[in-house]
């Protein structure tokens, strides 16, 4: 199985990308050590792509760790599990990551932490993909890398478009995270055999994993777990961003390219996170929901970074008190990575299935980008653009108001990375032109 | 976790939160960084009086900046460094000993009407030094031709004019050229120190080709135009640029002389007027360098770099739309 992606010093990759400062170091050498279990979580019925939950609990009903609160709102959604044991206190509407209101359900921890019948079953892998693949659905499992696609949906392609890869995605190539890879080094077994779940679900022999180079611990820790499993090869990937994205990833490690606005599916190829593979293990093997979930929270602006099993629902603000509160003054706090994350608007919003981690700059690494300054035509972003676009024309368009213009710049094909913004030395907002042109067009 | 609410009071932006380093202003300052070895070499060469011009250029061209867009109520953006470069490109482009006039004239037509007139920095389609120069060329014909002798002493009074080695070689021929400066050899020697009349930041190779290599080192300026631009070029003079027969003309020299390395380097390579993609950029350098030829050995005048880029700068657009990328995973 050789790597097709290669380039010439043998690490796979792709075109383009950029080389942001990682600052991976304010957190990489923390052990995932257990948050602890807030007074109450405020878990949204709509934490991943596609359909709202239905709630199917009531004001005041007790209810266990683990018990389903929300039903699977359509064939693109996933059920959501209490991550406490305790009280529903409230049905309403509260403030997400992402600053929009969304129904929510809160619960009142009452301490006990009395599990919903969850049972061990090692004997897991003689299942069939079939009860295997109910399996991931019921335990609500989403891709945890901040897309929040739900898997079973990844797992059911349709039959026309037959799979034979199956990637983990362990790049975690936006900086300061450093979730996936705690998690590779503390619990690569774990991951493998998710892999293998996934690889008997989707019914093919060849199993990738791609980590960047950075990490190589985490490289030597999976090709150890991974030994004596001949169809399952870890890849060390070039260190570059955006590594981790989908399309990146399975160009570098199969050399196929996912055409324009098709899925990974059309080059018969399955990409999960490693923190999924490791869901999609516990899911299996003891029947367990996903309730809690890896989250790094760091920054220069956090006391003690680190990285932590968090129950979603924990609010933030609970997390930051647990990593001492922030030192000097926090100024932003992004969900997610400095790349892709949002800033929140309040510490008081919810951790969910999508959150990898929490990010407090202070001063010193805001970028004041309020006065940018016109387009130079440089030429950085179109040379460093990962999809082949040209960004500079994008927020041109949009600039001036020609949205139909941009389509002809293939407008919808970008996925927002940010990396064009990160290289702009006029500081534009090139991004955020990009959405407001897809947002005032059709594709 | 109540209390930390209060107290804080959270930055909402777009991703991405982190940015490079790099700014319009730090490339453009670095830019004219990268031309002071010439600018010395211009100023051990020409004396005072080239000083003089460079810095009245400069002064004009930030000061014609500053008062358009005070004039206009849009906020100044001479820090930018743009108006300081272009004011420099303009004074190394000049004759040694021109009238007090001519930098400000050439400034003010560089700045306010190729630069401001159309938008301001980005918005400019040609090379806003190179208009300025091309406007003066032709409005005062006799006083851009003036070329001053270098003498390598401080004191220059009473500076000797000569011809520049491509006017020699446009009227009197390759021997001609030859025989002015004792062999070949010194030729091509005194053309790389720079020791020969021509305008004040165009002379010396060598100083151009230092900061020319800090460009491409800190990635400001890529390859593309100047190797397709020169490449061109040497291939046309080798095999059009010979007395009577093909293959018989001397390259080395064209690259050597006129403006062609400063104008390889530092002109044609300007962003806003070049195009963005690289394969559009090597059309862009063949196009310099073609029409640079056919004017050098067909045309009225000697020197042909400023014309061919300022024609190319007219195509800049149209190969922009031509040659766009290719999408990731997209058919070729």
């Amino acid at each position: 199985m050789a790597q097709i992606g290669e380039n010439l010093l043998g690490l796979a990759t792709f075109k383009g990308g950029i080389h942001p400062p990682d600052k991976k170091e304010l957190s990489a050498d923390k052990t995932i050590v257990e948050a602890k279990s807030p007074k109450r979580v405020v878990i949204p019925l709509s934490q991943h792509i596609g359909a709202p939950c239905k709630p199917v609990v009531t004001l005041n009903q007790e209810v266990k760790k683990g018990e389903i609160i929300g039903e699977a709102g359509g064939f693109v959604s996933a059920p959501i599990h209490s991550s406490v044991s305790g009280k529903v206190i409230a049905i309403g509407e509260f403030l997400n990551a992402m600053g929009k209101m969304v129904t929510s359900i809160v619960i009142e921890n009452d301490g006990k932490e009395e599990w919903a019948a969850i049972k061990d079953d090692p004997d897991y892998m003689s299942l069939s993909p079939e009860r295997l693949k109910e399996k991931i659905k019921d335990a609500g499992i989403v891709g945890m890398g901040g897309a929040a696609f739900p898997t079973v949906v990844k797992l059911s392609p349709p039959k026309e478009k037959p799979i034979d890869t199956v990637i983990l995605n362990g790049s975690e190539c936006e900086p300061y995270l450093t979730g996936d890879y705690r998690l590779m080094l503390e619990r690569s077994k774990e991951i493998i055999e998710g892999l293998k779940i996934l690889m008997k679900v989707l019914g093919v022999s060849e199993g990738f994993m791609g980590i960047e180079d950075n990490k190589p611990d985490a490289v030597k820790t999976m090709k150890e777990a991974a030994e004596g499993q001949n169809n399952i090869e870890v890849c060390a990937l070039k260190t570059k961003y955006p590594e981790g994205a989908e399309k990146m990833l399975i160009k570098a490690i199969t050399g196929r390219e996912v055409p324009p606005r098709e899925l990974p599916m059309d080059v018969r190829v399955v990409v999960q996170n490693v923190g999924t593979a490791f869901a999609v293990y516990e899911a299996v093997r003891y029947g367990k929901p996903l309730i809690e979930r890896v989250v790094t929270i760091t920054g220069e602006g956090i006391t003690e970074p680190g990285n932590m099993l968090v129950k979603i629902g924990t609010l933030v603000s609970h997390l930051i008190d647990e990593c001492g509160g922030f030192k000097d003054k926090g100024l932003k706090v992004i969900a997610g990575g400095p790349m892709m994350g949002f800033a929140i608007p309040s510490l008081d919003v919810p951790v969910t299935k999508g959150t990898s981690g929490i990010v407090v700059m202070t001063e010193n690494e805001l970028v004041h980008t309020e006065d940018f300054k016109p387009c130079i035509r440089c030429g950085r972003c179109i040379d460093i653009c990962p999809m082949g676009l040209m960004p500079s024309m994008l927020s041109i368009y949009s600039e001036k108001g020609f949205y139909e213009g941009a389509k002809e710049y293939n407008l919808f094909d970008c996925f927002e990375c940010g990396s064009c913004a990160f290289v702009c030395p006029s500081k534009r907002p090139i991004v955020q032109l990009i959405r407001l042109a897809k947002s005032l067009v059709k594709p | 976790m109540e209390t930390i609410k209060k107290e804080h009071q959270l930055i909402i932006s777009v991703s991405p939160h982190v940015r490079s380093e790099e700014t319009t202003s730090r490339i453009m300052w670095s830019v004219s960084a990268s031309l002071l070895p010439a600018t010395i070499t211009g100023a051990y060469f020409f004396g005072p009086q080239a000083v003089f011009t460079i810095i009245l250029c400069i002064i004009a061209a930030v000061f014609s900046e500053y008062v358009f867009q005070k004039a206009l109520k849009k906020k100044p953006s001479i820090s930018d460094g743009s108006a300081f470069l272009t004011g420099l490109l303009l004074g190394m482009n000049l004759p040694p000993s021109v009238p007090f006039y001519i930098p400000i004239v050439g400034s003010f037509v560089a700045v306010i009407i190729t630069k401001q007139l159309f938008g301001g920095l980005g918005f400019n389609v040609f090379n806003p030094a190179l208009i300025g120069r091309a406007f003066l060329l032709i409005s005062f014909p006799k006083l851009m031709t003036i070329w001053n002798e270098p003498t390598a002493a401080f004191v220059h009074l009473d500076a000797k004019t000569t011809a520049t080695p491509l006017g020699i070689l446009k009227e009197e021929g390759a021997a001609k050229l030859i025989e002015v400066f004792g062999d070949k050899i010194n030729l091509y020697e005194q053309l790389l120190v720079g020791h020969r009349a021509g305008s004040i930041g165009e002379t010396s190779v060598l100083a151009l080709l230092i900061g020319a290599a800090f460009l491409i080192y800190k990635g400001y300026i890529s390859w593309h135009i100047p190797v397709s631009f020169l490449g061109t070029a040497a291939v046309i003079a080798w095999v059009f640029g010979g007395k009577g027969a093909l293959f018989a003309g001397d390259p080395l020299l064209h690259l050597l002389s006129g403006g062609m390395i400063l104008g390889a380097f530092f002109m044609a390579t300007d962003y806003v007027t070049s195009p963005s993609v690289k394969k559009g950029q090597i059309l862009f350098g063949i196009g310099c360098g073609f029409l640079t030829m056919l004017i050098r050995l067909k045309g009225g005048y000697p020197e042909g770099v400023m014309f061919a880029i300022l024609i190319m700068n007219c195509f800049t657009p149209l190969i922009d739309r031509s040659f766009k990328t290719k999408v990731f995973g997209a058919k070729k």
